[in-house]
């Protein structure tokens, strides 16, 4: 399918959608304006537990704060309900930053488990609450108005819920097709690599959170104004089940869902509301949570990926947008050929007794490809933790570019220059290969999330994607540029990997085992790419396994045993030095 | 307040903390040897208190019914994996577990209603009743996903929460129950009143604790249980099971909420759905406790019951909002002292 054919499908669906009251009964229209509020709530959800990974059971608390708040202000205070919707919309977005400051640190189940926690919180608050009428909640409360026409009918409001909600999926489509959206998408894979990548995890997790919140803040003003009534029940912590439930059958990972699992569950509700007290007279009630508690469990045993994904595996694909590609990003300036440009020195590390580290000093000359080898267990990866600030120092000192980075964060690092890959590939395995790359231009762009959202951060993004498809080009993978990363053989997702560190453009490349699981040809393929960088002049070091693959490409190697240095010097030298034989083969005979 | 008012808020406080420990405990237990936050935990205990009053008016526990209905699904779940695997021959031995053996006090309560029994009679029958539900549950809901995420095990045990909730309420009725009772004694220590009903409660909740102990320490059965819980693939490779050892798990754990269902059920009126604020308050105590540590989890449990003691003193009204609030401050300090291991998350 074009993009035409796919914008012509949308406006046919919007044409629809317009058409609604005129076509269908009173009746489903307020059904579809259910599923429009419960959808925007659950459109918050999708964001922040099904594509940042923060799985959070109290967003109907959120709905309630913005409902209640609105409900007070009109009711008790007399504003308008446009007063109500921003006061709503803040107080809950106050709150939001405050529970995520508090909260989102934690790893992910206590996350969780604290939502549950605030989620029943702020329900016995509401419950609790004089001025909020306590469990009785507060009634009369009036419809919105637009320039004096009261939406007081379910067909008029329909409207306005449902281009809430319409906006909100474009903004938010938009938001993931971001830098900072892309940020979003890469949480989930580990806050080690979003840091490498000079991405400040928690500041974007705080940002999502908030977002969530703010859309479920949407939901809760529109159905105060909808329902004219607001009490506790809504908002506990089951209804924020039922959020889950939604955004779990409809795809937790894609936007659309947040709709489909709405519109699903609510008609599911429904239709059950219809048949049960025929099966079970008098025990309907109990019986329906019963019935979707038993779904829910079905599908997260046996279907977890939801209703979208499987359609799409039947529906046309979208031809992808080509690339931006104009212009292009600033590239450093490297330093001069022969300069030291990381210095170690007496660097240390201790697990309990063990000396991983121990006083290990060396230097990297600007443009050489230094190697790291050592055998097992001889303190390499601690090392290369160590330098890319993935662990703290317990003595010495490193510098990089003649600035001390011994304290520095991983993300500070990374920004300074120092762009690293994974001896296990770290990789969001469904981003494409143009995503993932783009990911490694975070560092080097400025666009926030609200440039993101408004679009206003095309000109950027057009010199970024140009900057991500040079990268892929220069490692080969341009032409599989709209495939998912997943999809990749394990060679060339190392090649990804090292295509991502370049479009970071650093000074120094850090490559954690790139040869492992290579065949020989791929092998001499990586070769190749690292000499040509070489030559380009960026300075490159590498720990690596394979003897062979070391030996024929570096300029000089550190070897490294049982946590100190053994010895450095050009691979001649090395393969001389009796100690070296000995660590690795055990003595000469 | 004067003294005697802070004494006996205290007294009162640490009851309360007492029962949350048994269930805190039992939380801290399972999560440890299966990874399962077993959120349904405190419906265990309130299951317990409902069978409990229920025979004590000489009717028939909604719980026989409840591990009627959850032993056929677990024998049917059962008898389809070893149809599956083709280990037929299993199938005697899976009925003994998952379809007699829990209804063997299920139908020992059945045909018994009616009579009189005596009160330790009562107590053992409820606790009978009670155990085989989270065994069972956990073989239906739990063991296909045994190696699933944290947070996905945890968002199942929430949704089983619900159909629980919903189960009680068909099996139990809306009615609020309270037992009579264990001991109508009174002390005076030092001119203040102490219930023989408090300290019962403080008895039973260290002597527990002490088994529990003993049980890990001394036994080979226990110390399975911790190695699974250190690392379930080295525990394997030494042959223990994790099947089995989620099981003892469970076991074990519904004994300490089935007992702290009995020492709770003359003390607080208990609906089908108490569970769920039980349950979640000695949680408040496990996350002191960061879900790993007993002791810190009792000690966490305790601080709970002060706290709820305290404020339904001052600001009744607001009790369960300060002690879900009071989370958000431990999380806080439990954030500040989180040490950053790395949890890599699986895509699904």
């Amino acid at each position: 399918m074009t993009r035409l054919q796919f914008r012509l499908v949308s406006a046919g669906a919007l044409l629809l959608l317009a058409l609604a009251p005129a076509l269908l009964s009173p009746f489903s229209i307020t059904l579809l304006n259910f599923i429009g509020i419960y959808a925007l709530a659950v459109l918050g959800l999708v964001l922040l537990s099904g594509i940042g990974g923060m799985l959070s059971f109290g967003q109907a608390a959120f709905v309630g704060i913005a409902a209640y708040a609105t409900a007070w202000l009109t009711v008790k205070a007399g504003y308008s309900p446009w007063i109500g919707l921003v006061v709503g919309v803040v107080l809950t977005g106050l709150v939001a930053a405050i529970l995520g400051a508090v909260t989102l640190r934690l790893g992910g189940h206590f996350l969780s488990l604290s939502t549950i926690a605030w989620g029943l919180a702020t329900y016995f608050l509401f419950g609790n609450l004089p001025m909020l009428g306590q469990y009785n909640g507060i009634s009369e409360i009036p419809p919105i108005s637009i320039g004096g026409y009261a939406l007081s009918s379910s067909n008029s409001i329909y409207y306005l819920i449902w281009a809430f909600l319409i906006v909100s999926l474009v903004l938010a489509a938009n938001l993931l097709d971001s830098r900072e959206g892309r940020a979003v998408r890469a949480l989930r894979g580990g806050q080690v690599m979003t840091e490498s990548l000079g991405i400040n995890p928690f500041r974007v997790k705080l940002i999502t959170f908030v977002i969530a919140a703010l859309l479920s803040a949407l939901s809760g003003w529109l159905y105060a104004h909808m329902s004219r009534f607001v009490s506790p029940a809504p908002f506990d912590v089951t209804v924020g089940i039922l959020y889950l439930l939604m955004a779990m059958v409809g795809g937790m990972a894609y936007l659309s869902g947040a709709i489909v699992g709405a519109a699903i569950v609510t008609l599911l509700k429904n239709s059950i509301q219809d048949w049960l007290p025929v099966i079970a007279p008098g025990a309907s009630g109990q019986l329906e949570i019963i019935v979707f508690s038993v779904l829910f469990i079905l599908l997260l045993q046996r279907a977890r990926s939801g209703v979208v994904p499987f359609a799409l595996r039947w529906l046309p694909r979208v031809q992808p947008t080509p690339p931006l590609a104009a212009g292009s990003l600033e590239h450093r300036q490297q330093p001069e050929r022969g300069q030291p440009i990381l210095t170690v020195a007496g660097a240390t590390r201790r697990f309990g007794g063990l000396v991983a580290v121990d006083n290990v000093s060396f230097e990297l000359i600007a443009g050489e490809i230094l190697g790291l080898i050592g055998p097992n267990g001889a303190g390499k990866t601690t090392m290369f933790n160590l330098i890319t600030g993935a662990l703290p120092l317990h003595d010495g000192k490193i510098s990089f570019l003649g600035r001390d980075i011994s304290r520095r964060a991983q993300r500070q690092i990374a920004r300074a220059g120092i762009a690293r890959t994974f001896q296990h590939v770290k990789l969001r395995k469904t981003m494409t290969l143009l995503d993932t790359v783009l990911l490694g231009t975070y560092g080097r762009t400025r666009s926030g999330f609200f440039a993101g959202v408004l679009r206003l951060d095309r000109a950027e993004e057009a010199r970024a994607q140009a900057e991500a498809m040079r990268q892929l080009q220069r490692v080969g993978l341009a032409d599989r540029a709209f495939e998912l990363a997943g999809n990749l053989p394990l060679g060339n997702q190392r090649l990804l990997e090292i295509a991502r560190a370049l479009a970071a453009d650093p000074a120094l490349l850090m490559l954690d085992e790139p040869a492992a699981g290579l065949r020989a040809a791929e092998k001499a393929e990586l070769a190749r790419l690292l000499e040509a960088l070489r030559a380009e002049g960026l300075s490159i070091l590498l720990v690596e396994h394979d003897m062979d693959f070391v030996m024929g490409l570096v300029d000089r190697t550190v070897v490294m045993d049982f946590g100190a240095k053994l010895c450095e010097g050009t691979p001649a030298i090395v393969r001389r030095d009796p100690r070296v034989q000995e660590a690795y083969l055990g003595g000469v005979a | 307040m004067n003294g005697e008012i802070a004494a006996i808020l205290a007294m009162d406080g640490i009851a309360s903390g007492a029962i949350y420990v048994l269930i805190g405990l039992g939380l801290v237990l399972i999560f440890a040897v299966t990874r399962v936050i077993f959120v349904p935990f405190g419906d265990i205990a309130a299951f317990t208190a409902l069978s409990l009053a229920s025979l004590e008016t000489g009717g028939r526990p909604g719980t026989v019914g409840l591990v009627a209905v959850l032993a056929i699904l677990a024998t049917a779940v059962e008898a389809t994996a070893l149809v599956r695997n083709r280990a037929l021959h299993r199938l005697p031995r899976a009925l003994l577990f998952y379809l007699v053996l829990p209804l063997v006090p299920a139908a020992a309560v059945w045909f018994a209603a009616g009579t009189t029994l005596s009160m330790p009679l009562r107590i053992v029958l409820s606790l009978a009743l009670v155990l085989p539900i989270a065994p069972l549950l956990d073989r239906i809901v739990f063991r296909p996903i045994a190696d699933a995420s944290v947070l996905l095990l945890l968002t199942v045990a929430v949704a089983l929460h619900f159909a629980l909730s919903g189960l009680g309420l068909m099996f139990f009725g809306p009615e609020g129950v309270r037992t009579k009772p264990l001991t109508d004694t009174v002390f005076d220590v030092a001119g203040l009143i102490v219930n023989g009903q408090t300290l019962l409660i403080l008895a039973a909740s260290i002597a527990f604790c002490g088994l529990l102990f003993l049980y890990f320490e001394f036994t080979i059965q226990g110390k399975a249980l911790r190695a699974t819980a250190v690392n379930r693939i080295g525990a394997r490779l030494v042959g223990i099971r994790p099947t089995s050892t989620g099981t003892i798990a469970y076991l074990l754990a519904s004994l300490l909420a089935g007992i702290s269902g009995v020492l709770i059920a003359p003390v607080t009126t208990i609906f089908y759905d108490s569970g769920f604020l039980l349950g979640l308050k000695a949680f408040v105590g496990a996350i002191i406790g960061a879900m790993v540590s007993y002791p810190v989890t009792a000690l966490g449990a305790v601080m709970v019951g002060l706290l709820e003691s305290y404020t339904s003193f001052w600001l009744s009204a607001y009790k369960e909002v300060l002690v879900f609030g009071l989370l958000i401050p431990v999380l806080l300090w439990r954030s500040l002292s989180f040490s950053g291991t790395e949890e890599e998350e699986a895509e699904e």
